[in-house]
């Protein structure tokens, strides 16, 4: 029997942050997809607050919403740490977490809206790209975990890649990589992280769900 | 060196009080200094240049930003004297997870209720009790949320009570009779020094809505 099991679905974000955290302290885990229009008892049963994914499972004890779970992922298992040991600095990275965690559901917001609702989520993102640009990035650092990726990295997950997709399939265009180049080199140095290449959703299958999901979303507002 | 700690606050602001309470608990000694909102210092704006919020704790000239980070801040910094959160990792997660649902539910639906009015208010009454409900029932039959020894979702939580009686008379409601376990337990809460010198009259509280509500045109 496994002794971690994940319960996830393969197109969250929130998801592969638990995903990169277990595969980048080599814990061994049992995924389970979930299918979110109808979601498993078990799942239920494990978040019955929130029933959504992610949810970490561990000796039978279950663990949700994905900021909880990493943080406990890192302090279950401390090879390969995803926090400054240093109590302000770890302060700053969590800051920075909670400020992606809080900005990231504009992004998926861009596809599930459209007209003012989207140019709200739109100028938003923007934003928040200004912010991790102006901020977050400063001082020369190749990660913003420094030499090597931290939990601030996979934090900034859909910014990485979600948001592309987004855009590819709704024609907005929000990053641009002239105007936030630290950001950009970020972006390309998160990707070519091996565990991160290895383990990202297929582009093209997510642009094809998404767009078919926008397009039942707004098609249902408007009837 | 001499430790220094200054906290950039707001006397009614629910945030503050948690970093109030966290650091009366520990017994240190800091500056605290009140923000005119509609002015904000230069010193605010420097420690917290992307929201420009408070609270903001200022440690040796450091600044930490967010309530529940300076909580546990606190906690790691100062971690001899009364421990707040607890130290078995499943544990701690339970506790993050419980602030979470403070601040992403409890926060927004009692905002709500003061608000708003007519319909949206009487949706927002019955989802606030509802979630009011749902922590009622993590406490249990427990004195504290931290079990025998007031904690991390204590800390987390109990501001809201100075709000209780503003968010009552705006909404029409009584938050005893929905959830008499849960006024036991801030009662009791409001027996500690470090609680009841962090947390404002919940007159004055009410009255500070009021006028909110006139400022933002709210009947």
């Amino acid at each position: 029997m496994a002794v971690v099991k994940l319960f996830g679905a393969w197109l969250s974000p929130y998801v592969y942050k638990v995903i990169w955290a277990l595969k980048l302290k080599g814990i061994p885990y049992e995924y389970i997809e979930e299918d979110l229009s109808n979601k498993s008892p078990l799942l239920l049963q494990y978040n019955p607050i929130h029933k959504k994914v992610p949810v970490l499972v561990h000796d039978g004890k279950p663990i949700c919403e994905s900021i909880v779970i990493l943080r406990y992922i890192d302090e279950i298992w401390p090879q390969n740490p995803l926090l400054p040991a240093d109590p302000h600095e770890r302060a700053v990275a969590l800051f920075w977490i909670k400020f992606a965690d809080d900005k990231s559901p504009f992004i998926s917001k861009l596809y599930r809206t459209d007209g003012e609702e989207q140019q709200v989520a739109a100028k938003e993102c923007f934003e928040m790209l200004e912010v991790i640009e102006g901020h977050a990035l400063v001082g020369e650092k190749k990660f913003f975990g420094g030499d090597e990726i931290n939990m601030v990295d996979i934090a900034f997950c859909s910014v990485a890649h979600w948001l592309g997709v987004i855009e590819g399939f709704t024609g907005l265009k929000i990053f641009e990589p002239h105007k936030f180049p630290r950001l950009n080199s970020w972006i390309q140095n998160f990707k070519s992280i091996p565990v991160i290449k290895d383990n990202l959703p297929d582009t093209d299958k997510m642009s094809a769900v998404l767009k078919r999901r926008r397009e039942m979303l707004l098609a249902s507002k408007s009837s | 060196m001499a430790e220094e700690v200054v906290l950039l606050d707001f006397w009614p602001s629910l945030f503050g009080m948690r970093s109030r309470i966290a650091l009366a608990e520990k017994g240190i000694k800091y500056e605290y200094k009140e923000e005119d909102l509609r002015n904000k210092s230069a010193l605010l704006l420097q420690m917290n240049p992307v929201h420009k919020k408070i609270p903001v704790l200022i440690h040796n000239g450091k600044p930490v930003c967010e309530s529940l980070i300076q909580v546990q801040y606190i906690d790691e910094v100062w971690h001899d004297k009364a421990p707040l959160l607890p130290s078995d990792p499943y544990q701690k997660a339970t506790v993050r997870f419980w602030a979470d649902y403070i601040d992403k539910k409890i926060y927004d639906l009692g905002s709500r209720v003061w608000k708003t009015k007519g319909e949206e208010q009487a949706t927002a009454k019955k989802e606030f009790i509802e979630s009011l409900k749902l922590i009622e029932k993590e406490l249990g039959d427990k004195p504290y949320f931290g079990g025998e020894s007031f904690g991390y979702v204590d800390v987390a939580f109990i501001p809201f009570y100075s709000w209780f009686y503003a968010y009552e008379k705006c909404g029409n409601f009584s938050i005893e009779a929905e959830c008499p376990k849960l006024i036991a337990w801030a009662k009791r809460c409001m027996q500690k020094e470090s609680v009841a010198k962090s947390l404002p009259d919940q007159q004055k509280v009410y009255d500070f809505i009021l006028q909110m509500k006139k400022h933002f045109g709210i009947e």
